[in-house]
């Protein structure tokens, strides 16, 4: 069943490393903007929020979804291919 | 430097800080009568290694998610960023989000392997298919020096705040702090610290969520309404980037430190296997970023609430770090009893993030030196429980002292720094062996010697010790934190040595450990 097991953990895999590069470039992004836009992100949208305090609410609140999209695709796909490999192995 | 500035500050703004308070005082007891209590009892279920290290894998994944957050939200978090929001504005933000954005990174890489790949520590996931010796004690040297900078920085900074809010002298405050830190983790390991976490972790965000709430009440629950009044008393200004990121490398360098230093954390990686299986450290980890999201979204309240209602200059007064922001701000909206409450919770704070680290210390000491490696994984019965426990006394008393012989020294750096030895040395080796069927005993040593080596040669070099402690006019290597360079330093020779050597065994042992890690069976 090795093989199967491979194919299950490179599926991990992938999604691990695609959502990893994900919050990267978000927050490697979000410094950037911070670094070499500052005016730009110092600009009001609306009385009290200015561009970078959006963008930092943004940063958390994508943290949460892509925590949330992984534990969803784990629970769900992940976990319902391995109790098939382990049913399989019985 | 504190105290002249203390005194100065009572008499200007007659705040009760730095006073004998009493409401602090009953708290603080009634926090330590209790966590005392919740040892007692997790004392008598701690008989075995098992339980000692690990709770007997019995925490479920909302108390992990609970203790995870308790054991992350330092002080520093807490005070820190607050009293930074409250003096610079928006910069405390990219602080926010740079602890923040660590936990994704624990979830998607780290934190199932390592539940299904190792026993108590992450040095069993490389000892899975690699020579025990030498990457345990490589592991145990990143540990070690990763626990010793964050308890040093936890002691010193706990020691000084504490000194400011209820008087008490800076050494009986570090006393006090090792004496009951030792009790929860000799008697009732890594139950009765999982325990202090949570009750921590739910004081923290309670007394949090309650501050933010009275601060929101007063601009009509509109936090826009408060970062308006903040921009219009103190300048736009205060919503733009400012002068903290002077230097975008040294920004960015701090920020590749946080985001991977959360996954070489021993004290965090270590509560994976406090949980029963791989799904439930899962699931421990959307609840502890959901919790610490939600904390830094509160601190950042907090921070502009004290601006407005009581003004960075009155805060630089009793603090010239800022430290004391969320501290007065309680004083200014609940009066003496609040700000003795957040006081109480400010110690708890301290106390619970000491005690992970003493265990995880422990834990390198007793599992991977004496039982795995002087013994050759050979001890007698009973035997490793008690070398667990001896090392838990004597990192607490060696952080005791270094506590006061650092007392009035510069240790801010120290955080910093332990997450860059985290993200350099333990992480990449972690991540090579996880994902990497080459990767070779001799390449996963010499990625985490050349991690802890290059993070601590190069934090000398820099402007934090030459210029800042030393008075040197200029530091040979300019960035305060080394991580973008030594992170993928530490992957690359993690990587060039495995390709130049060869090692059978953990090439062979690749396929049985990916199927361990996504099946679960040795943990089972």
């Amino acid at each position: 069943m090795t093989s199967s097991h491979q194919t299950l953990a490179a599926a991990r895999w992938r999604i691990a490393i695609v959502l990893t590069a994900i919050v990267i470039c978000i927050y490697f992004g979000f410094i950037a903007l911070i670094a070499y836009q500052k005016e730009w992100m110092g600009s009001p949208i609306a009385p009290g929020l200015s561009v970078g305090i959006l963008f930092g609410a943004i940063v958390i609140v994508a943290s949460w979804l892509l925590t949330w999209f992984y534990v969803w695709w784990a629970n769900n796909h992940y976990d319902a291919k391995l109790d098939a490999l382990k049913r399989e192995a019985k | 430097m504190i105290e002249p500035l203390l005194t100065q500050a009572t008499a200007a703004t007659a705040s009760a800080i730095g006073k004998p308070n009493a409401v602090a005082m009953a708290f603080f007891f009634f926090f330590i009568a209790v966590t005392l209590g919740i040892t007692w009892w997790a004392a008598r279920k701690t008989r075995t290694t098992e339980q000692f290290y690990a709770a007997g894998r019995s925490v479920t994944a909302a108390q992990n998610g609970f203790a995870l957050a308790g054991d992350y939200m330092s002080a520093a978090s807490f005070l820190g960023i607050a009293g930074l929001v409250s003096t610079t504005g928006f910069d405390g933000l990219i602080y926010s989000t740079g602890w923040l954005v660590g936990w994704p990174v624990v979830l998607f890489l780290v934190a199932e392997p390592l539940r299904n790949l190792g026993k108590y520590t992450f040095a069993d996931v490389l000892a899975t298919r690699l020579k025990q010796a030498p990457v345990r004690i490589a592991a145990a040297v990143g540990t070690l020096s990763t626990v010793i900078f964050y308890l040093i920085a936890q002691m010193v900074g706990g020691g000084s705040l504490i000194k400011l809010m209820f008087g008490l002298s800076y050494e009986t405050a570090v006393v006090i702090v090792g004496a009951a830190m030792i009790a929860y983790v000799i008697f009732g390991g890594m139950l009765a610290t999982t325990w202090v976490q949570i009750v921590k972790a739910a004081l923290l965000l309670g007394g949090a969520a309650a501050l933010a709430f009275m601060v929101l009440a007063k601009f009509g629950m509109n936090p826009l309404a408060l970062f308006s009044a903040a921009s219009t008393k103190y300048g736009a200004g205060m919503l733009a980037p400012g002068k903290l990121v002077a230097n975008p490398l040294d920004t960015i360098s701090l920020g590749m430190a946080l985001m991977f230093g959360t996954a070489g954390l021993p004290h965090i990686l270590m509560r994976f296997y406090t949980v029963p299986d791989a799904k439930a450290a899962r699931k421990s980890v959307f609840y502890a970023t959901g919790l610490i999201g939600f904390f830094y979204l509160l601190t950042f309240i907090l921070g502009f609430g004290a601006m407005v209602l009581v003004g960075p200059d009155a805060i630089k007064a009793v603090d010239k770090g800022g430290n004391m922001a969320a501290p007065l701000l309680a004083e200014y909206l609940g009066g003496t009893p609040f700000l003795g409450f957040i006081a109480a919770v400010a110690f708890a704070t301290i106390l619970a993030v000491v005690a992970g680290l003493t265990l995880s210390g422990a834990a390198a000491l007793s599992h991977d030196l004496w039982t795995s490696v002087v013994r050759k994984g050979e001890a007698r019965p009973g035997e490793e429980l008690k070398v667990a426990r001896g090392a838990a006394l004597v990192l607490g008393v060696i952080a005791v002292v270094l506590g006061i012989v650092f007392k009035g020294q510069n240790v801010a750096f120290m955080v910093s720094l332990a997450f860059a030895i985290a993200a350099s040395a333990n992480f990449p080796a972690l991540v090579l062996s996880i994902f990497w069927r080459r990767c070779t005993t001799q390449g996963a040593v010499a990625s985490m010697v050349a991690g802890t080596a290059g993070t601590l040669l190069l934090i000398w070099f820099s402007p934090v010790i030459q210029v800042d402690i030393l008075k040197h006019t200029t530091a040979w290597f300019p960035l305060k934190n080394p991580a973008v360079l030594t992170i993928p330093a530490s992957f690359m020779i993690g990587i060039i040595v495995s390709l130049l050597t060869t090692d059978d065994k953990a090439v062979a042992g690749y396929d049985g450990s990916v199927r361990d890690m996504i099946d679960g069976r040795r943990a089972a």
